[in-house]
């Protein structure tokens, strides 16, 4: 169906067709009330606005380069790549992008201790690192299987003055620890400001996650028309909750003509019970706050979800991408573990850039696709994080000794 | 009308507040849970809330977590939880049942389908947690076409400029969350629940049931004293799971030791407002 605009969602109840929404317990409910009001006024607060410009560009180190990965288009002989440095930014990632926002909004808020689930660890760093730039309390849930698979984090954000709460419940991994999170929210919700890490969880979390992210998709339209004089053909990005893809792609979605691809993590397969691919394997459901799609059985009980990225090693999606795929905007597709390790290597080879695991799914769907194309497509790769903490789980997975 | 509305007027006739008992649906197995679920009325308990397991209960403390996944590791489930009210009504046409979880496996059953088996059981009320009222009218309106209510939450973050949404639309009673948290958390002090209930009951003809943080039958009296319903979930909940041995074995005689303790808990509830003394909230 054609449409006027992709971009007008969610709508005054926070759903993005039947999915988002605020699928919380009551004691909650005023306080997201009072986020979204708090989040509506900064946003047209010059004064907010200003700050959180000066903050990107000082602070996390913005805008992040556009680059034209030479060595990676020649190899794979197709379209011409562009890489979106987001693993330039200060803390490595592009969580940083809606740390730093949504810190600015709890201080607006008079809120003095801040909250935090986290997989790969890049937004409890992130999380960890904004609460000590502004002399915050600080609590970073995180499940003991991730804890193990990303110690450099855990450490850094010990580093960083934040308590770091391990999660033993269910399968120890980033759902559990954001059932945690909303544990603590719902106890402490009178001093705590909780930083969701993704485009998701209940309205307006997924809309002001997005918002903060779409610096990346802004920046790119701007330095594409510099570097080639127009707007690329192509985007791609890697989804776990979807911020980084949705940053991207978002400022483009009504440039219908160029496409966009978001790659889930398929793990062993889609077609094995190890994938954490919530689109390609997923039906609708309610979990942490919204309606989405999950990795469920027919009971409705959540099932564990497996990535070798931890960032991606969670069984639901943002409501807004499930929008994107159910109006066919938007293509989801998949890349395993292995795929996902090959990319990795890849990329450190051929352009001397180590990415992130998360951000190798997205590489690895640019190898099958970039080939396919001519050469004057223009494609666009968020380079979402850098892959420094994923030289053990690499390691492991190689056969390696570190 | 489902049973919950005599309940409350045959109670308020004997100037007796409701005892609310809620224990999780299969744990920590059908059998053992049955016997409870059967022995409940008997014990004292005047309203029983059977808690639909679900795999990450968000909104609840670790004893009640743990018992979830004690049932769901039992082979629990939404058809097991249903038959269990099927079986249960087979003896007892009286003591209301409500059925607490959270929306998804609700959803994922069909919310038709299950407000049609849920009434054909014999539930009388839903309370979901993660289902706050801007959200409910898909659950509650074809529930209210079976007689079945949906229960409202109120909470201590319920102020004047939230209760009326919390009850605009609500039925059967409402449940006060006395504390902000999670199940199984710190208790809150009489004088604030009876500031709540009273704050309540000022917009609503409903019964206030009262939750969270009541482990003694003192505490249960005492809120029977300022409240129309106490509710005990998480101290039932922890005699169960004291009860299982390291290796999942379950001890003979827990069911027994849980009925006892919901005994003493009931007398707890029913020792107040005797002899005219009672609040007539």
């Amino acid at each position: 169906m054609a449409r006027n605009s992709y971009r007008t969602g969610p709508d005054e109840k926070g759903k993005f067709g039947i999915y988002g929404g605020q699928y919380v317990s009551e004691t909650l409910m005023p306080a997201l009330h009072a986020v979204g009001k708090a989040y509506q006024e900064a946003m047209k607060d010059p004064a907010y606005l200003a700050k959180l410009d000066e903050l990107n560009r000082t602070y996390i180190g913005r805008p992040s380069p556009l680059y034209y990965a030479e060595r990676l288009t020649e190899h794979l002989g197709g379209a011409k790549i562009y890489l979106k440095r987001e693993e330039l930014n200060h803390t490595g990632a592009h969580k940083i992008n809606h740390a730093i926002g949504q810190v600015l909004l709890a201080l607006r808020m008079g809120k003095t201790r801040i909250i935090a689930e986290t997989g790969a660890g890049q937004h409890g760093v992130a999380t960890a690192t904004v609460a000590a730039r502004f002399g915050l309390k600080c609590t970073i849930f995180m499940g003991t299987v991730d804890m193990e698979r990303q110690k450099p984090n855990v450490f850094r954000m010990r580093l960083l003055g934040a308590e770091v709460k391990p999660v033993t419940s269910g399968s120890a991994t980033l759902k559990d620890a954001m059932n945690d999170a909303l544990r603590d929210w719902v106890t402490n919700v009178h001093d705590t400001f909780y930083i969701i890490g993704t485009a998701a969880g209940p309205h307006p979390y997924p809309m002001m996650v997005r918002d903060f992210q779409c610096v990346i998709g802004r920046e790119v339209r701007e330095q594409i028309l510099e570097a080639e004089g127009r707007l690329p053909d192509s985007l791609v990005a890697c989804i776990g909750g979807g911020s980084n893809a949705l940053g991207l792609i978002h400022p483009f979605l009504d440039d219908t003509d160029i496409a966009a691809y978001c790659v889930e993590a398929s793990g062993h397969g889609v077609d094995t019970d190890k994938n954490a691919a919530s689109i390609a394997g997923g039906s609708p459901g309610i979990l942490h706050g919204n309606r989405t799609y999950l990795l469920q059985d027919d009971d409705g009980q959540i099932q564990e979800a497996h990535s070798i990225s931890a960032g991606l090693d969670y069984p639901g999606i943002g409501p807004e991408h499930v929008w994107l795929h159910e109006t066919g905007r938007v293509t989801y597709v998949s890349a395993t573990d292995d795929e996902a390790l090959e990319a990795f290597q890849l990329c450190t080879l051929k352009e001397g850039i180590i990415p992130a695991l998360e951000s190798s799914h997205a590489l690895a769907y640019v190898t099958k696709l970039a080939p396919t194309l001519p050469k004057d497509h223009l494609m666009v790769v968020n380079l979402s994080g850098r892959g420094d903490k994923d030289i053990f789980t690499v390691a492991s997975a190689l056969g390696a000794e570190v | 009308m489902s049973r919950l509305q005599p309940c409350f007027a045959a109670l308020k006739a004997k100037n007796e507040a409701a005892f609310v008992t809620y224990i999780q649906a299969g744990d920590p197995s059908l059998e053992v849970s049955s016997q409870i679920l059967h022995g409940m009325p008997a014990a004292g308990a005047s309203i029983i809330e059977l808690g639909m397991p679900f795999s990450d209960p968000a909104a609840d403390g670790p004893a009640i977590d743990k018992a979830a996944q004690r049932a769901l590791k039992a082979g629990a489930s939404m058809k097991q939880t249903l038959q269990m009210v099927r079986d249960f009504r087979k003896g007892n046409d009286n003591t209301p049942i409500v059925l607490m979880g959270y929306f998804n496996p609700v959803y994922r059953y069909g919310i038709d389908k299950f407000c049609a088996d849920a009434s054909e059981a014999g539930v009388d009320g839903l309370i979901i947690v993660d289902l706050p009222p801007e959200e409910d009218a898909e659950l509650r309106i074809p529930a209210a076409e079976r007689n079945i209510d949906v229960i409202r939450l109120a909470t201590p973050t319920s102020d004047d400029a939230r209760l009326p949404t919390v009850l605009n639309g609500a039925s059967g009673f409402v449940y006060y969350v006395a504390v902000a948290g999670t199940t199984g958390s710190k208790s809150a002090a009489t004088s604030e629940i009876a500031e709540a209930v009273g704050r309540i009951k000022a917009s609503t003809d409903l019964p206030v049931a009262v939750g969270f943080g009541i482990r003694t039958p003192e505490q249960a009296a005492a809120v029977a004293s300022v409240a129309d319903g106490a509710v005990v979930g998480t101290a039932i909940i922890e005699i169960i799971e004291k009860n299982i041995e390291a290796d999942g074995t379950v001890r003979p005689g827990l069911a027994e030791e849980v009925l006892d303790f919901t005994r003493n808990l009931a007398d707890g509830v029913k020792s107040v407002r005797v002899e005219g003394k009672g609040n007539t909230l």
